[in-house]
């Protein structure tokens, strides 16, 4: 087999961009490793419109926005294998993967880019009671099977989880024929975006039940129906409240988790939040030369912001085999810490001296805030103090700095990204 | 004056948007960051409309399903007579990204187009 100086795991929205930007930053030996049998990853089944309008500034379906860049990989000549199986990377990073034509093969590359996306949380990770019969489907399996494969899960439809995906699932249910009786949702607040449920539910008359979740599912063979019933403030189901939804199919959106198997075989560093590695300003985890990208560093709410990161990703893994990159030094480091609402940041920790001309960090919050400020500190010193109407759980935020901010700071060793009422 | 809050979906950001109308007519329109929120909040309020996206059978590819979109917006009223008509098309592989699946679908003056290239 052929080496390669970056290899790119996973040729979804984040391996093709970071691969574009490598072979644009002067690397000339590139692969993107996919699994599936095309390019695209997941874009490929979402095939609602809305992504692009940062990048593009058009609006663009799933399947249009994966094309714009899978027609520049092929342009500029980059390699890519489909239908080919990752199995382990090494931490000298030598990847092993293997697919029906080449076998099990060993690349050793200089550097690497984690591009595996993310999976949805399954039914065995709720603990609904009732029983294990058909019709039961995450709402990503579902997308497949409308979008791809052209089946119908079933007729009348009870979603649990407001996720976006459960949110899109209900409107392309709906357009094809199924009546969806509701979403139910356990938090008291929404998981998806504000437009998901103006233009997906409220356009439908599709009920949102916030601090509701199922109790039971009823059926053998097939979903006959499931209980919902009303939780506290402790999640926990009040007795009295539940209400039985006779219905043939139960879809599941109750959250995103980065896909990093690969990842921890690796040693790279976990974040204990996002489920994603840790990085740096580089978008490099723990393990030099390794870097991350999109949905498995942190679930994505916006497939440009996706992009955006991964061109960086891509850019500093060709800086880094080119050898344009001096390694990290400890005692520059400077710690990006999320506080008081905040629930985590990307990037957890900034070298000034490897930063471009500005640093954003995005984040997410706990719980929702109204008429809030996204406050940052350098050291003691607040830099950042913006008003927002709306902060919640379901949309990712960021903060952008100005690498002069930093460098004026002089021993600065802590970023601090908070939530104050005023 | 009449007050409506809307929540713009021109694209993820979802800005809150006010629209103040006085008899019908539209006075004033605040909470947008960008121009789409104007003109989503003018037409919400007027003639709301919205791209359709689905997908229709198509022969001679590896995969069963094309997905496509309308053109352009189309009113929200004409959606299902849209859906309709999507659902009785099937499209012969090869297809480019923008080629035309079907003319002035359900007499809404748009066409509907391909989204994905299939070989």
């Amino acid at each position: 087999m052929k080496d390669y100086e970056i290899v790119i795991v996973g040729g979804g929205p984040a391996g093709l961009a970071a691969a574009l930007s490598a072979k644009e930053a002067g690397c000339d030996s590139v692969v993107i490793l996919e699994r599936d049998s095309v390019l695209g990853g997941i874009l490929n089944q979402c095939i609602h419109n809305g992504f692009g309008l940062h990048t593009f500034k058009e609006e663009l379906t799933g399947p249009e926005y994966a094309a714009r860049y899978i027609d520049r990989v092929l342009e500029a000549g980059i390699d890519y294998k489909t239908d080919t199986m990752v199995m382990d990377i090494a931490p000298d990073k030598t990847v092993t993967a293997m697919n029906r034509t080449d076998g099990m093969f060993t690349i050793h590359a200089k550097a690497v880019v984690l591009a595996m996306g993310c999976r949805e949380r399954p039914r065995g990770a709720l603990n609904i009671p009732g029983y294990r019969p058909a019709g039961i489907y995450s709402a990503g399996t579902a997308q497949r099977l409308v979008n791809i494969e052209g089946f119908m899960p079933g007729r009348e439809v009870v979603i649990l989880g407001s996720g976006d995906i459960g949110l899109i699932m209900a409107r392309r249910m709906t357009f094809e024929g199924a009546h969806v009786q509701c979403v139910a949702e356990l938090m008291p607040y929404s998981g998806g975006l504000k437009r998901n449920i103006v233009q997906c539910l409220n356009d439908y008359d599709i009920p949102l039940l916030l601090s509701h979740t199922v109790v039971d599912i009823d059926g053998k063979d097939r979903v006959r129906g499931v209980t919902i019933a009303e939780v506290d403030e402790k999640n926990k189901p009040i007795p009295g409240t539940e209400v039985c939804y006779p219905c043939d199919t139960l879809l599941l959106s109750t959250g995103l988790i980065p896909e990093n198997e690969l990842s921890r075989e690796a040693g790279v560093e976990m974040h204990p939040v996002t489920g994603g590695p840790t990085v740096n300003e580089s978008f490099e985890t723990s393990l030099e030369g390794v870097f991350a990208c999109g949905n498995v560093l942190h679930v994505h709410d916006l497939v440009d912001y996706v992009s955006e990161e991964a061109v960086r990703a891509g850019a500093h893994a060709a800086a880094y085999c080119l050898g344009n990159v001096r390694a990290s030094r400890k005692e520059d480091t400077i710690t990006v810490r999320a506080t008081g609402g905040a629930r985590y940041t990307v990037p957890s920790t900034v070298q000034c001296d490897r930063l471009g001309d500005l640093l954003t960090i995005r984040f997410r919050v706990g719980a929702v805030y109204k008429d809030a400020y996204v406050s940052v500190y350098l050291g003691d010193e607040r830099v950042t103090h913006l008003k927002k109407r709306v902060i919640a759980p379901g949309e990712m935020e960021q903060v952008i700095l100005k690498k002069e901010q930093l460098t004026a700071h002089e021993g600065l060793k802590e970023i601090t990204v908070t939530i104050e009422n005023e | 004056m009449e007050k409506r809050e809307l929540t713009c979906i021109g694209c993820p950001m979802g800005c809150t948007v006010t629209v103040e109308m006085n008899g019908g007519q539209i006075v004033n329109v605040t909470g947008n960051t960008c121009k789409i929120g104007d003109t989503y909040a003018r037409k919400e309020v007027t003639n709301p409309t919205r791209i359709v996206t689905s997908t229709v059978i198509v022969e001679g590819a590896p995969m069963t399903r094309l997905p496509v979109k309308t053109a352009a917006d189309v009113p929200k009223s004409d959606i299902f007579r849209v859906m309709d008509v999507i659902n009785h098309t099937r499209a012969k592989a090869p297809v480019r990204i923008g080629d035309v699946i079907i003319e002035n679908v359900a007499d809404t003056g748009v066409d509907v187009i391909a989204t994905r290239n299939i070989a």
